[in-house]
């Protein structure tokens, strides 16, 4: 690892992205709108006195779901071109560790994931009145947790795609099951065996239990650092893993 | 001799590698390249001299990409041996000191040029200076602002030629870098290259506009992954016994038809 190496990395992805005013906007605006379709969505729903509203939960999920899906894409797209323009195989010719590069482009998405999750986190508290036991930061910090996890697939996946439409495919195979058993539809309980134990070892479960955590308490709980502890880890394996699809030499 | 991981301290154009092969940029010795079940490369000897420029040509299809990314390092060898400024090819110390130009540009079309030549220098420690000059070099200076995919063809190939002038490479290889340049633009870089080869940079350019091997002091002729001839251009012209070094290098082509496959000792003959 050269943090020089790394640092030039980051400040190269995000200057590509600054250039991309569209992107940019699409990253910061689009969760926020979204968050107003599922708030209207439940905003007729009748409750029973004292029970909480729908949309502090779903709501709560999605912040975690959003960073997830759009670094994810964002990523494997970004890391395609990289390979199929020539440029990855150019840098692989320089001393610039493969570490570097993973790194480099995880920073770089990470801050642009904790921007986006601030301005959905912001709009989710203060315009549509989230209401949650435990503090916005974890909240935001999850989120971010989630985007680098994000990142780190879709690092992975674009490995294993020809073309940006092929990476774009890899969405509905990687990142859709784990939104659909993640809790958010059904509580992990209430699934068959089969899928339960599916659900245990995807990573997206871990933050929505993570954010159930924060729901819940006021403080930050023991079961809250092991969820985050366990995300961390998913996402330096899957870091790892990705390292091992860049290779210096072809046969 | 092994490395140190870390070789930002070595100097640039320092001489790590030992005394016997200082004359020696590149020393191919019965090169064998197969990618997946194709042999490209079978079996080649040559001697690329250090602070020289060197031509190589053939027809596409010969094997000219494949040999320059084996002597980058990006390409396994099957078999013989490959030494560059000294040490194995592919040695990890070795990227500090090869740059590679590519056929197509390998830059970032969403950067500016300047942005594009920042980062691969930040690979070698390059400065601000090294940027900028680099990118005058080129003649790039009054487009260093301007988004790189914004730029025409040929400069868009010289914003990829800036990426490797950035890292003083002391062996520099260049994959047909004239394609695509007028005239004027592609006079003022071969006097560049000259330049380099002066002040001791070995250069390694591929191509097939034969107006160019005149420029170069030695000549590798590659036909079909094997070593036709290594001779100068004077040598190009009397052997093909045309001063035309296109109808030279055609004939000299067309009479080396050889069989289909020599064996590694045959492929050095010089055809009659």
């Amino acid at each position: 690892m050269n943090p020089r190496m790394m640092l030039a990395t980051t400040v190269r992805v995000l200057e590509q992205l600054r250039h991309d005013h569209r992107s940019v906007a699409l990253i910061l605006v689009v969760p926020a709108l979204l968050l107003a379709v599922v708030y209207f969505l439940f905003e007729n729903e009748t409750l029973p006195p004292g029970a909480p509203r729908t949309f502090d939960r779903v709501g709560l999920t999605m912040l975690a779901i959003f960073p997830f899906v759009v670094m994810f894409l964002v990523t494997s797209v970004t890391m395609l071109r990289e390979r199929t323009s020539g440029t990855l195989e150019r840098l692989l010719t320089t001393p610039l560790h493969k570490a570097d590069l993973l790194f480099g482009y995880a920073a770089a998405f990470s801050i642009m994931a904790a921007l986006q999750s601030i301005v959905a986190t912001a709009v989710a508290y203060w315009i549509f009145g989230l209401e949650i036991q435990g503090a916005a930061g974890l909240v935001v910090m999850i989120a971010v947790l989630n985007g680098v996890l994000g990142v780190a697939l879709g690092l992975l996946c674009s490995a294993f795609a020809r073309t940006e439409f092929q990476a774009v495919q890899f969405m509905p195979v990687v990142v859709v099951p784990q939104i659909l058993l993640c809790g958010l539809f059904v509580a992990r309980e209430q699934m068959n065996g089969f899928l339960e134990a599916v659900s245990d070892v995807l990573p997206l479960t871990f933050s929505v239990d993570a954010l159930q955590e924060i729901a819940a308490n006021a403080d930050a709980t023991t079961a809250l650092w092991q969820d985050a502890g366990i995300m961390a880890a998913f996402v330096v394996g899957v870091l790892v893993l990705a390292s091992l699809t860049l290779r210096r030499q072809t046969s | 001799m092994s490395h140190a991981a870390d070789n930002s301290a070595v100097p640039r154009g320092g001489d790590a590698a030992p005394a016997p092969a200082a004359s020696a940029a590149v020393e191919a010795v019965a090169l064998h390249v197969s990618r997946g079940r194709t042999r490209i490369l079978r079996g080649v000897d040559f001697t690329i001299k250090r602070g020289r420029v060197t031509g190589l040509l053939g027809p596409s299809g010969s094997g000219k990409t494949t040999l320059m990314r084996t002597i980058v390092g990006v390409q396994r060898i099957t078999g013989g041996s490959l030494r560059v400024l000294g040490r194995p090819a592919g040695e990890r110390s070795l990227r500090h000191d090869v740059g590679y130009v590519t056929q197509a540009p390998s830059v970032y079309g969403d950067l500016s040029v300047d942005a594009n030549v920042r980062y691969f220098g930040a690979m070698h420690g390059a400065t601000a200076a090294d940027t900028a000059e680099a990118i005058a070099a080129v003649g790039l200076g009054p487009f260093a602002g301007q988004k790189t995919a914004d730029l025409s063809g040929g400069q868009s190939s010289r914003v990829s030629l800036a990426c490797a002038l950035v890292a003083h490479p002391q062996l520099l290889l260049l994959d047909e870098p004239t394609v695509g340049l007028d005239p004027v633009l592609r006079a003022e870089l071969w006097q560049r290259f000259a330049a380099m080869a002066e002040a001791g940079t070995t250069l390694l350019v591929s191509g097939h506009v034969m107006e160019e091997a005149s420029h170069c002091s030695s000549l590798l002729l590659l036909r079909d992954g094997l070593l036709l001839a290594q001779l100068t251009p004077g040598e190009l012209a009397e052997r093909g016994r045309s001063s035309d070094l296109e109808r030279a290098f055609l004939r000299i082509i067309e009479e080396g038809t050889a069989g289909p496959d020599p064996g590694p000792a045959a492929q050095r003959g010089a055809p009659r």
